[in-house]
């Protein structure tokens, strides 16, 4: 089991636990524990309604790839430490990351 | 106006094999989508993508999918709008409905089928104070046609192709343009950059990099932007601002026919995919049920069940009876 915290969008942090071995996405689990990302692509990245900022941890990750990038290149609320969840798979590099939902969950 | 059984909104893999299902049944179909082409998403975004869970297909190219489906809805002659999207839905005395759509085309049809996947595509707005104020009055999402401009001020905001794009062509047609984008470099095609950044060592564009928009001025009428480049606050005397921050899928004017909705996506029973309004059901990505799987496979068995269900509109004197292809072939129209 991995362990990271998530900041939701009335800035309260959540504690979360995904397992690490299921092959499953920051998106999925996200989703899965009720927050509010729509994920309207089903795990493309072409909606960015999982656009998430890494507070803490990014330097950990895998390198974004074209598509991702080219999709987070678009949204107005951008940052430097934006990603989208559903590009991020749940291992090891996500231990003690700090994870703020940024997408529109409308 | 058109006239149908059935009127289908979304022409993707969804929306195609329900005319098969309907057309098994005698039923008629017409398909809207407000993309040009029919396959929705399949065809618009990952037309060489290949899907390996359709039953049959150990392995099928998105647009292979797409153009079996038309070979194997041919029989059924179903007809087409293409590049409009419905925009409003009436439902008359006898229950049943007409459409309008973005270009006043009317359907009239005994039954509707939302097939809609992911919904419309829409233009991705940033987050400033009355921007909605503005909207039609200076802030324009697209554009339409490029004399609107001539002479104007504009500020053009993003970083992908069609910001450079537009950047490129209106500066040959606007006093001023000026290209705001919040990275140091752009992601759009290299060639496009590189002229960006050319016309502006020429002094013909204004290039603002790293910076966010934070507001609008004017009146009436957009007047000026405020933008902010690495915490130095910035003006600029504008007559448009053009936001091209890419779309992202909404569910459009669907939102607003009084269905229930639950996250963007149509709530129906699974028992027939009927909506809370009769006559009006929901197929594919764009429905929601416990237990809802955003699969093609889903949603062809979801037309099927629907249609059996939509009968009962069509021909409401006569009685269903269920019949198998390998029974009784596929009678063509």
């Amino acid at each position: 089991m991995v362990q990271f915290s998530v900041i939701d969008e009335q800035g309260m942090t959540h504690p979360v636990e995904a397992p690490a071995d299921m092959g499953l996405s920051l998106m999925e689990i996200l989703k899965a524990s009720d927050y509010p990302v729509l994920a309207t692509c089903g795990g493309m990245a072409l909606c960015a309604t999982c656009h998430v900022e890494f507070t803490e941890g990014l330097e950990r990750l895998p390198e974004a790839n074209d598509a991702e990038l080219d999709m987070i290149d678009t949204l107005p609320n951008a940052v430097n430490a934006s990603r989208l969840a559903c590009q991020i798979r749940i291992g090891e590099h996500l231990q003690n990351a700090v994870i703020r939902l940024r997408g529109d969950g409308n | 106006m058109i006239t149908t059984d059935i009127c289908i909104i979304g022409a993707g893999p969804v929306g195609l094999f329900s005319v098969f299902e309907a057309g098994l049944l005698k039923m008629r179909c017409h398909l809207i989508d407000a993309l040009p082409q029919v396959g929705g998403q399949l065809s618009e975004i990952y037309p060489k993508k290949p899907i390996y869970d359709i039953p049959g297909f150990p392995e099928v190219k998105a647009q292979e999918l797409v153009d079996n489906l038309m070979e194997q809805i041919r029989p059924f002659n179903p007809t087409f709008t293409l590049g409009e999207r419905v925009e409003r839905l009436k439902q008359m005395e006898d229950g049943s409905f007409i459409l309008y759509t973005s270009d006043a085309t009317e359907i009239h049809a005994k039954v509707v089928v939302i097939a809609g996947g992911l919904g419309c595509f829409e233009p991705r707005k940033p987050e400033l104070p009355q921007l909605e104020k503005f909207e039609k009055r200076g802030v324009e999402y697209m554009v339409k046609d490029p004399e609107k401009f001539r002479n104007k001020r504009i500020v053009l905001a993003g970083g992908g192709d069609s910001a450079l794009d537009w950047t490129l062509f209106l500066a040959n047609v606007a006093e001023r343009v000026t290209l705001v984008h919040r990275s140091e470099s752009f992601r759009g095609a290299p060639d496009s950059a590189e002229k960006v950044v050319e016309l502006a060592k020429e002094g013909k564009i204004d290039l603002v990099l790293n910076a966010q928009l934070t507001g609008l001025e004017g009146e009436d009428h957009l007047k000026a932007i405020t933008l902010s480049t690495s915490g130095q606050s910035q003006r600029i005397e504008a007559d448009y601002l053009i936001p091209l921050f890419g779309l992202s899928p909404k569910l459009g004017p669907i939102a607003d026919w009084n269905l229930n909705i639950d996250k963007n996506a149509v709530e129906v029973n699974t028992f027939d995919y009927s909506t809370n309004i009769p006559g009006i059901y929901a197929i594919g990505d764009i429905n929601t049920y416990p237990g809802k799987l955003k699969l093609i496979l889903c949603g062809f068995h979801e037309a099927a069940l629907m249609c059996q269900s939509a009968f009962k509109y069509v021909y409401p004197d006569q009685k269903l009876s269920f019949k198998y292809t390998t029974v009784n072939g596929v009678n063509a129209f």
